[in-house]
């Protein structure tokens, strides 16, 4: 009941009228700051089934993820969604988390992905390992700042790959990215466009805010989600999980939101 | 002494470097990144992640397009638009109104078949009563009326509507006609709405 009545208002914010933004803005900021607390975003229950499934033994070899190495060594959760994505020697790849933790599932703990990727996105009555594992790891970097390596050739290929399907223009209607989000100030209907385009507050608050509980959709959504979501109303067909174009995207946003301040999981209408 | 004059411009132009952007990737790595990702997409959506020229060279510009490259592209464009056969674009702008407001049709949530709109109020001001709109493009409150309600004014809408790019290279605005988005309906009624002298667009 009580997250029905937060929903509602979160959908009515969006619908208000231009002249009552400002108050309704101020209104929002007061939920968001009474709801970002971890006993009341449910976000927080993804972070505690991500911690379970990071300790269960699995797979055919059933160990636990413990000895995934996310970048800072075997095991290492904190600090390290915060150098996400980052280039994997082992895998020769620049990888995001959940390329990351499919990686360990199948190196360590040879685990059965199939059904991993069937749940890919929770919904009613079905909850997804991969969202609930990225809640729980980058939690591991809340208040820390986003600092994604460019240091590697890849990595900085990758980030030029992003960068350029950004602006990507494509499909039934011509959109690239960059259409609703390469200028500033601009707004789709009510809802107003962060310009992805530079670094500067708008990509940080973004990409310091995800993973993020969506009030709309009842779950908790990775980028994965959220750019497979971009893509649908781009008019394009739905990207492939995992691939390496979302990721190149993903380093190309969060290039422009270097020192975010990562918040999450946060809350989203 | 020789060897430190040469290290310094080389160090300093190596340090520029790393903090500049990274150059642009090449557009054939591009392509078969984008085909990756979009593998599993079903044999009829294929086509959307293919450019066609047009996307192309929007997209590399950066929707900047040289001035030759933009005539070449307006050109192309122009020649894609097709009147309706007795000339008349003024449609109804009751059945417009509602085809500006209406956002569904060609995303892979929508059920198969559905008609697409135009989804103009997602970037446009049309009716000035109606306060849900965005302002990626321009507004259009007032439009006919600002034009005098004349007969090549709404043509001009109707071949705007049909192919933004045949006098805007690289324009934002979907190619609703040449894409088979809105069909030749629709775009008259569309045109009508913003050009009708009773359409609530140009009340006083």
């Amino acid at each position: 009941m009580r997250w029905v009545s937060i929903s509602l208002l979160l959908l009515l914010v969006a619908v208000v009228p231009v002249a009552a933004q400002e108050e309704s803005e101020k209104e929002i900021e007061r939920y968001r700051s009474m709801i970002a607390d971890p006993m009341a975003n449910p976000g927080y229950l993804a972070v505690d089934r991500g911690e379970k499934l990071w300790t269960a033994a699995r797979g055919t070899k059933n160990v636990s993820l413990e000895r995934c190495d996310l970048g800072l060594g075997a095991g290492v959760l904190e600090g390290a969604y915060a150098k996400l994505p980052r280039y994997f020697a082992d895998a020769d790849r620049v990888m995001d988390l959940e390329q990351r933790l499919f990686f360990c599932m199948r190196a360590l703990q040879d685990l059965d992905t199939k059904d991993v990727v069937a749940r890919r996105f929770g919904g009613p009555g079905k909850t997804s390992d991969m969202e609930d594992l990225v809640a729980f790891i980058a939690n591991k970097s809340q208040g820390m700042k986003l600092a994604v390596p460019l240091t590697h050739p890849k990595e900085r290929e990758t980030r030029a790959i992003g960068e350029a399907m950004f602006f990507r223009r494509s499909a039934i209607n011509d959109f690239s990215c960059a259409t609703c989000h390469g200028e500033d100030g601009r707004r789709i209907r009510l809802q107003a466009l962060p310009n992805f385009t530079k670094p500067g507050p708008e990509a940080r608050e973004t990409m310091g805010s995800w993973p993020t509980y969506r009030v709309s959709q009842s779950q908790t959504r990775t980028m994965q989600h959220r750019l497979w979501d971009c893509y649908r109303q781009m008019r394009m067909p739905g990207p492939d999980y995992l691939s390496d174009g979302l990721t190149a995207l993903t380093v190309f946003l969060a290039s422009n939101a270097e020192g975010a301040t990562i918040a999450v999981p946060s809350i989203k209408r | 002494m020789r060897v430190v004059l040469i290290a310094i411009p080389v160090l300093s132009g190596f340090l520029a470097a790393a903090h500049a952007e990274t150059p642009r990737a090449d557009p054939a790595l591009v392509e078969k990144t984008v085909a990756a990702t979009f593998s599993q997409a079903p044999e009829a959506w294929r086509a959307r992640v293919v450019q066609d020229e047009t996307q192309r060279q929007c997209s590399l510009s950066r929707n900047e397009p040289a001035p030759a490259e933009a005539a070449a592209i307006q050109a192309r464009e122009a020649g894609t638009i097709v009147y309706p056969a007795d000339g008349g674009v003024i449609g109804d702008w009751r059945r417009g109104a509602a085809i500006a407001q209406n956002g569904q049709g060609g995303q892979f949530s929508d059920a198969p078949g559905v008609a697409s709109g135009g989804n103009c109020y997602a970037c446009h001001q049309i009716d000035p009563k109606e306060i849900s709109h965005g302002t990626l493009g321009p507004t259009l409150a007032g439009y006919g009326k600002s034009r005098d309600f004349g007969a090549e004014a709404a043509r001009v809408v109707y071949a705007k509507i049909f192919n933004a790019q045949a006098t805007w290279a690289c324009s934002s605005m979907p190619r609703f006609g040449h894409n088979r988005v809105l069909n030749e309906q629709q775009i008259k009624d569309l045109t009508a709405y913003l050009m009708a002298r009773d359409s609530p667009v140009n009340a006083p």
